[in-house]
């Protein structure tokens, strides 16, 4: 290849990478900057400020077509962009409510931020690839960044035995994901998402190393994604990582891999035989969303309680994964934005209510009696979340829902959609039950707990949360944020890329 | 060479196989990195064969990066188990209580 | 006949190595048994040709990725403790489980790959050397590269954020 010509096609692909490189460089400056000015105020400001930057920028990018960049290596603009404000708003909402989180509890490092910044340059990675390799790069330079982000807070011990069995489980399923691209690569040639299938016929009668190579490298991303044979990490992590941070991850690196779990079937895997995954998804739809409702409703303690019901929207947003449509993926990638939002609010909640000087890792759904009428500013955005998870109709998670189960209908699995609104009704008694405590429950305060409640909500906190709240309630009544996806998709049906 | 290819796929899946016995059957959380770095290790064997079977460079290109990332998970992974060391005194994962597998 | 007898010496060491690893009982041993099979994976990609990863694979394994490990066992001052335990029934499973696994995958490694048809190298003087993987590795996978670098960054941050004193 003549040198200076690739890099000036690299020089011309800038654009495609933008928000991958300038979070990159935010994070570097970040780092330099705490070097010289130890833990500087400045630090999350410039980090958000990046998040908001690179935001403007992705929407600007939402009309223009799709592309790839970078000789094939990421997906920019159309779809890519969608996610990519995803994952970017869910940065910057765990930025902001990290800052006062982190200070009251002593860990209010700059380090913190740049690896937020870091973390969310993997999943924009991972949720932009079009390569086998991006797939793994993104992915580790991801889930790295948050084993260490889970491991912050260690008084009690808790939390760095929850980046321990992070660590330990999250290595181990890369080994078998990496196993099966490994695999992949040997059945089909090349490590191109788009010229897997191609590259499968190619070279022929490789059928038992292709889906040796399929079945292991989509555990890799069932375990990511905390779907439910393997989600057996998710509480005690959960539980033991700083709140804020919680949040994070329960949304960006769950939509990052959903999203690169979409390029991956429309792309790679496309018509393939679909039949194959799509029972085995289905199944694993099935287990997640029944199991995760089961487990959340025996759990006391607030933070497992809200994992295991991450788990429980995992599995819906599987089913419209299962329909193989396009209408399917586009329902997915409208549920990832809505579900940020009432994650990022419920864990944002949960990190202004801690108050037992564990971080929340022992707290008890009792512990929060009579909150609405103290703090009715939180009450009422959590009385909002909580019936968005459900999916309660005026509220975004109505719509999503919506969006995820319909397709599925279409495809014909009317069966699997049954199931998935079964298991959300029996979500409501969970969700509810935080908010009769939060409302109706009287106080029943230990000094302690009157003490330390006397901390007043951090305003930025409390702007970020209404606004969250308020977005969950319009966000069903704003078709285009709905039908953006689906365009995309529309354009590769009639033969061009999204 | 006259090595046929699936000799080599053969040893990479007996060595995958030995790592993951390792990190299952062991509790020594030292072992246990090391038993993923094997895995990690067998996953390379597999991607140069195939890699030099078809002549295509892309995967010694991923295998360059998997050596990457194995070095940032050993250095990640003994930190992890230095902190834990000082909390615990301990690297036996059976003395962890939080561990439900 | 000179390769398969390399590569049937080089692979027997390394199921040797790996299996002492798996039951030393002492971590220094194991983490020796370990470089024995990292150095026998190296001499493995010399039989395949691949220069340059077999060149890598001795720097940053045996080199840095090990020397750490032996660091951290004698800092912690593990080698006197006893490591082996009773095995219990989630030890029986797991064992059974690696059992079907091998299985499994020796069964796709024999059978699967008989189907190829050619297994001879091809191309053997040009994908391994350092020329044409770092071609590729500075111009088609440039991103993927800088990445890496922050990834790297992260592990250097991370490790001593998480094992540093200060911040416990």
């Amino acid at each position: 290849m003549d040198l200076a010509g690739a890099y000036e096609g690299i020089l011309f692909d800038v654009a495609g990478g933008f928000t991958l490189l300038l979070l990159m460089t935010a994070g570097v400056v970040c780092i330099v900057w705490d070097i010289f000015s130890n833990d500087d105020p400045v630090l999350p400001v410039l980090a958000a400020m990046t998040c908001v930057v690179a935001a403007g920028w992705e929407v600007r990018g939402l009309d223009a077509g799709s592309s790839t960049a970078f000789y094939d290596l990421i997906r920019a603009y159309g779809l890519t962009s969608y996610i990519n404000i995803t994952l970017l708003i869910s940065a910057l909402v765990s930025i902001v409510l990290s800052v006062p989180y982190l200070n009251r509890i002593r860990r209010g490092y700059g380090e913190v931020y740049a690896l937020i910044l870091f973390a969310t340059a993997g999943a924009v990675m991972l949720a932009s690839a079009n390569s086998l390799v991006t797939v793994f790069v993104g992915l580790e330079t991801m889930s790295i960044a948050l084993y260490i982000l889970v491991g912050l807070v260690r008084q009690g011990g808790g939390g760095i035995e929850s980046a321990l069995k992070y660590f330990l489980l999250g290595a181990f399923s890369t080994g078998f994901f990496l196993y099966g691209i490994a695999l992949l690569y040997g059945a089909t040639g090349t490590m191109i998402l788009p010229d897997l299938a191609a590259g499968f016929e190619a070279r022929g009668s490789m059928m038992l190393l292709f889906w040796a190579g399929v079945a292991l490298f989509l555990v890799g991303f069932l375990f990511k994604v905390s779907a439910v044979p393997f989600h057996m990490w998710t509480p005690d992590v959960y539980q033991g990582a700083p709140t804020p941070l919680t949040g994070y991850m329960s949304t960006a690196s769950k939509a990052a891999a959903f999203a690169a779990l979409i390029l991956v079937l429309y792309y790679g895997l496309g018509d393939l035989a679909a039949t194959k995954w799509q029972t085995a998804l289905a199944v694993v739809a099935l287990v997640t969303m029944v199991g995760g409702n089961i487990f959340a409703l025996v759990q006391n303690n607030v933070k497992r309680m809200l994992a295991y019901s991450s788990v429980a929207h995992a599995g819906y947003v599987l089913v419209a994964l299962v329909a193989g449509t396009g209408e399917g993926y586009a329902g997915a990638a409208y549920y990832l934005l809505i579900y940020s939002f009432m994650n990022l609010g419920a864990f944002g909640v949960m990190a202004l209510l801690e108050w037992d000087q564990k971080e929340g890792s022992e707290q008890t759904i009792d512990s929060l009696s009579g909150v609405g009428l103290r703090k009715p500013i939180l009450g009422v955005v959590m009385t909002v979340f909580m019936f968005s998870l459900i999916g309660f109709p005026p509220f975004g998670g109505f719509f999503g829902k919506i969006a995820v189960f319909a397709p599925a209908i279409e495809a014909g699995f009317t069966w699997l959609v049954i199931v998935g609104v079964l298991a959300s009704a029996l979500s409501g008694y969970y969700y509810l039950r935080v908010l009769y405590v939060f409302w109706m429950r009287p106080q029943s305060w230990s000094a302690p707990q009157v003490q330390a409640h006397k901390f007043p909500v951090p305003s930025l906190s409390a702007a970020v949360l209404v606004a969250c709240a308020v977005v969950l309630t319009v966000i069903g009544f704003v078709p285009v944020v709905r039908d953006l996806p689906m365009v995309y998709f529309d354009v590769a049906f009639t033969g061009g890329t999204p | 060479m006259e090595i046929a290819l699936s000799w080599y796929l053969t040893l990479a899946a007996v060595l995958f196989a030995i790592g993951v016995a390792g990190v299952l059957l062991r509790s020594n959380l030292i072992i246990i990195l090391m038993s993923v770095e094997l895995m990690l290790n067998a996953v390379n064997v597999t991607l140069v064969a195939f890699s030099q079977s078809m002549g295509d460079v892309s995967g010694q290109i991923l295998v360059f990066f998997v050596m990457s990332v194995a070095a940032a998970e050993a250095a990640i992974g003994l930190a992890i188990v230095i902190a834990i060391f000082r909390n615990k005194l301990s690297v036996d994962i059976n003395d962890f209580n939080l561990f439900k597998w | 006949m000179l390769a398969e007898s390399l590569f049937v010496m080089l692979g027997t060491l390394s199921v040797i190595g790996a299996l002492g690893m798996l039951i030393a009982r002492n971590p220094v041993s194991s983490a020796l048994w370990l470089i024995l099979t990292l150095f026998c994976v190296a001499g493995l990609y010399l039989t395949l040709s691949a220069e340059f990863i077999a060149v890598v694979q001795v720097l940053v394994y045996a080199g840095a990725i090990m020397v750490l490990f032996l660091f951290v066992i004698m800092l912690l001052n593990l080698g006197t403790m006893p490591t082996m335990k009773g095995v219990g029934w989630k030890k029986a499973v797991g064992f059974v489980l690696c059992v079907v696994v091998l299985t499994q995958l020796v069964l796709i490694g024999a059978t699967g790959l008989d189907l190829l048809p050619a297994t001879e190298v091809v191309d053997v003087a040009n994908a391994g050397s350092a020329t044409t993987i770092a071609k590729s590795l500075f111009t088609r996978y440039a991103l993927a590269f800088e990445v890496i670098g922050i990834l790297l960054l992260v592990a250097t941050i991370g490790a001593v954020m998480l094992a540093k004193r200060r911040f416990a």
